[in-house]
């Protein structure tokens, strides 16, 4: 008899749903994970779609259809930006992929002398907002720049401008692609090319390049992103070259014309988004290109090839400091070029809508980012990499964190605008204030901080969750005591990034300031437009400045703590 | 007790865990096809085969790290099939010793059992002897990352069994480990286990590891278990030709069994272990290299096979010597001591008569592929 009922009890319960059980940690996992939902809803889902809306409607908020690209596309005036932002992008992206294939290569694959300091030249620019680069660039080679002769007769004001000041400004996020590429190879490779006797010029070809080549497709990528969205540079050193960027801008703050902004926005978001996914699948086949057994490449001397990178890499530093040194130079002079006399009037920002605050503003902005940003893509990348809480919760948010990079910041910025604008948006308040400066900025850099902090975790075996819950300590109490002290390295990596974008990005905040929350990236720009130069590159320079002190103190806090708190990793 | 197994029989203990057709997919592969198997209370079950064969998807299971498809597990009379992974009474130790890396020796034993930073006195009292029982004392306030491999698992064996688990659940637990180091501590699991009663599962693709250890082995094969049973029985009476190519090596042939306890194979009679089963038609036998024995003399007694030197390997206290022989189709090898006098004289070419017992030949289920 009970033999019978136990048959039927097997049947009924071994053909149950194979959802995983839930224990206490689950349930509170799944309760963030529906926090980042909505926050993700409210910063990015929700502003795009009203954002791509409005571009289908006309001035008055009335449905009209494509008519608005319509009109777009049939004046020529118009869509010029569009090849002409196609042009830059595409040239910048080749120009600087090449140059920084040059530097990464010499600082992975030659014994030339005075590596750490060219890595260092290497990654300053990250220190400077854009428009440095470009205030740069008008006063060496502008109307009345010193190496003006070096134009032939062209104009800076234009695509070459918006090219070199590109190029300048993506090196060191190609540079990191870059020297990453180079680490990843195998020195058994080469040693069988030698084996092979294989010449020095066909390893390169055989061996380096296809190494290399996704990390060469992605670094392509990459730049053509950052310029086709940037606006810095070409606001300043563009003239009358129209690109997407500076039309958006034009748009919406010159002519109100908000829907038209929404067009050029969503034209923008085409090639940068087209860029996005060739780039994530190059990545994704560049995953088994090393494995743990592989030996890292040690570089041989060869006198040659080390002078030749020294060159190279001496001459890239010339220019890059040049640059800072002479945007420092600009700041001080009293009236260029007629009055040479150094001083520091241009720093009191005697300009109305300029000031100190501005710069206190942008400090208190890139903290917050910093602190927040850090917090959130940290506890994201964690649940959704090490709980097995809600599997489609879990792939939604993760789809969500990969958004925000396909996105150029101006339209990210400008779909905030419209959102927190809308009449019926309880968020209404937060226009103009801090919040919603700090939450734009944190959505505008999640995708690179969700993917450092993701790419640690998955360094942290996976087994110790299991051993955890083994030992019935929630998750949550595991999070504290083990996984947050192991990635303090990675916690430390993740704010400083932070930090330095917020500090210098333009952007994703140009729509977003209010009258007390203007901060000092945006008013160089400002002041660049109004034509004082000089305090622009002065409010420029405590950028580069503030980004400098903080990096140092950063790396010596880091230091300090990592001793303290990674004792363990001394053998 | 309405959990209770209501087949239970009284007088008959059961099992202290009950597995019972398991059943798990991935996507489109099935890595577990059904599988029912039980381990009483103390005992020491290991699951082994080939990589991919299910025997980490099965243990994952059993600890609720994975969830099966369909099928239930009783452990102590309760399903815990679908309870979450901190509800299961079991400690676990896996190949990458999983140690917390900022946690001490000692942080990282009592990790489980403290309650706010507290921990009892009779549960120090318990773990100090558990450190000591792995001699490993001295390390309390050593990082993981100072220890040596074979130092880092017994403290996360003493980790897992810090709670005082009624199941404990092993993953490859020496397979990281450096030959010696891997084959002292299989002797020392294997005494805490006995020392401590606990139930132990323990994963392992390798069958040495398996038999040494084991009070029984489970032999998977692609999501199934192909055979469980003592190591002596695994050994000398595999059931398939899988389970005898897989545990140790086996010389085997094709032949036609002629009578229960007689086999034909070329110009050959050969006696083997007496079996109703098969008489008249075409049956695979084996026997195992060290069961045979080598003579230089063509004398012809019981089961003697004629063969040819081909090959010889050295391998430390055995040698292995390769031959052919007319009347047997396939790879045939015998395993000689170093210290056989014998051994000097044999060089390729070398005519020998094989001697194999009639209990060593086994016939197999299964044809020769």
């Amino acid at each position: 008899m009970s033999g019978a009922a136990s048959e039927l009890d097997k049947v009924s319960t071994s053909s149950r749903d194979t959802r995983p059980p839930k224990g206490e940690s689950d349930r509170m996992f799944s309760l963030v994970l529906w926090l980042y939902v909505g926050a993700f809803m409210v910063l990015l889902a929700l502003p795009l779609g009203m954002l791509i809306a409005k571009s289908f409607t006309d001035r008055g908020g009335d449905w009209v259809g494509i008519s608005n690209y319509a009109t777009y596309l049939s004046n020529p005036a118009r869509y010029v930006s569009l090849t002409n932002s196609l042009f830059v992008s595409s040239l910048t992206a080749l120009i600087v992929t090449t140059l920084a294939f040059g530097f990464a290569f010499a600082l992975t694959r030659t014994n030339m002398p005075f590596k750490p300091f060219f890595k260092i030249v290497g990654f300053a620019p990250l220190l400077m907002p854009s428009v440095i680069k470009a205030i740069s660039l008008v006063y060496f080679f502008g109307n009345q720049g010193v190496l003006k002769s070096w134009m032939f007769g062209n104009t800076i004001y234009g695509p070459i401008g918006i090219v070199i000041g590109s190029v300048l400004w993506t090196f060191p996020h190609v540079l990191v692609i870059l020297v990453a590429a180079f680490s990843l190879s195998d020195a058994r490779l080469y040693e069988s090319a030698q084996a092979l006797k294989a010449g020095r010029w066909r390893i390169f070809r055989t061996v380096t390049l296809p190494g290399a080549v996704y990390g060469i497709i992605s670094a392509v990528m990459v730049a053509f992103i950052l310029v086709i969205t940037d606006f810095g540079v070409p606001k300043v050193i563009g003239g009358n070259f129209s690109v997407l960027s500076t039309d958006i801008y034009k748009e919406v703050v010159g002519q109100q014309n908000f829907s038209m902004g929404a067009v050029v926005s969503v034209v923008l978001l085409m090639p940068a988004l087209a860029a996005f996914l060739i780039d994530r699948q190059v990545k994704k086949r560049q995953r088994t290109a090393m494995s743990s057994q592989s030996v890292p490449y040690a570089p041989k001397k060869d006198r040659w090839i080390d002078l030749a990178a020294l060159a190279f890499c001496s001459l890239v530093a010339v220019a890059t400091l040049g640059v800072v040194a002479m945007a420092q130079y600009a700041s001080l002079v009293t009236f260029w070029p007629y009055n040479l006399s150094l001083t520091l009037d241009h720093y009191q920002f005697n300009v109305s809508g300029a000031g100190w605050d501005n710069f206190f503003n942008s400090v208190k902005l890139a903290l917050a980012v910093s602190a927040f940003g850090t917090t959130a893509a940290f506890i994201g990348a964690y649940i959704i990499e090490k709980s097995k809480t809600a599997p489609s919760l879990r792939t939604v948010v993760g789809g969500f964190s990969m958004v925000p990079i396909a996105v150029p910041g101006l339209v990210l910025g400008l779909s905030h605008l419209m959102f927190i604008n809308h009449p019926d948006n309880p968020l209404q308040i937060l226009y103009g204030g801090f919040t919603i400066l700090i939450a734009s900025t944190i959505i505008h850099f999640y995708t690179v901080s969700h993917l450092t902090a993701t790419s640690a975790l998955r360094q942290i075996d996976p087994a110790m969750e299991g051993v955890s819950l083994s030992l019935k300590v929630p998750l949550y109490r595991s999070f504290f005591r083990v996984t947050l002290p192991i990635s303090i390295p990675v916690l430390l990596e993740i704010s400083i990034y932070l930090f330095l974008a917020s500090m210098t990005t333009v952007s994703g905040i140009i729509f977003l300031y209010g009258s007390g929350t203007k901060v000092a990236s945006v008013a160089a720009i400002h002041l660049d437009e109004m034509g004082e130069s000089a305090a622009a590159a002065a409010m420029g320079m405590l950028i580069v400045y503030a980004c400098v002190i903080v990096r140092l103190l950063h790396l010596g806090f880091g230091t300090w703590l990592i001793r303290r708190s990674q004792a363990w990793r001394v053998r | 007790m309405n959990k209770m197994i209501s087949t239970d029989q009284p007088g008959q203990t059961s099992p202290y865990l009950d597995i019972r057709q398991i059943k798990k997919t991935f996507a489109k592969f099935e890595a577990l096809k059904g599988v029912s198997f039980s381990v009483a209370q103390g005992e020491f079950l290991c699951l082994v085969g080939p990589s991919g064969c299910g025997k980490t998807t099965l243990l994952r299971c059993i600890a609720g790290l994975e969830t099966q498809t369909s099928g239930d597990i009783f452990q102590d009379g309760t399903n815990i099939g679908q309870l979450p992974v901190e509800q299961r009474d079991f400690g676990i130790v896996f190949q990458s010793y999983a140690l917390f890396p900022n946690l001490t020796i000692w942080d990282n034993i009592r990790y489980g059992i403290q309650t706010k930073g507290v921990t009892r006195q009779a549960d120090l009292k318990r773990l100090e002897e558990l450190l000591a029982m792995v001699r490993l004392s001295e390390h309390r306030d050593k990082y993981p990352g100072q220890l040596s491999g074979g130092e880092q698992q017994r403290v996360a064996l003493v980790r897992a069994l810090a709670t005082s688990p009624g199941l404990l659940l092993l993953d490859e637990p020496l397979s990281a480990l450096d030959a010696q180091v891997r084959h002292h501590l299989r002797r020392e699991i294997k005494e805490i286990q006995k020392n401590l009663g606990v139930t132990t599962i323990m994963v392992t693709h390798d069958q040495e590891e398996a038999l040494s250890m084991a009070d029984r082995v489970a032999v998977m094969k692609a999501g199934q278990i192909e055979q469980i049973g003592s190591p002596l029985d695994i050994y000398h009476k595999p059931n398939s030709r899988f389970i005898a190519s897989f545990i140790g090596s086996m010389n085997m042939f094709l032949g036609r069994k002629i009578a229960q306890d007689r086999l034909s194979v070329g110009d050959l009679t050969l006696e083997c272990a007496a079996d109703e089963s098969g008489i008249g038609r075409e049956v695979t036998f084996a026997f195992r290299p060290e069961q045979v024995e080598l003579t230089l003399s063509d004398e012809s007694t019981q089961n003697s096979i004629p063969a040819t030197v081909i090959d010889r390997e050295t391998r430390g206290a055995t040698d292995r010597i390769f031959l052919s022989s007319p009347d047997l189709e396939g790879e045939l090898c015998a395993d000689m001591w170093s210290a056989d006098t014998l051994l000097g004289t044999l060089m390729p070419g070398t005519p020998v008569t094989l001697h194999v017992p009639a209990h060593a030949v086994v016939i197999l289920e299964g044809h020769l592929t």
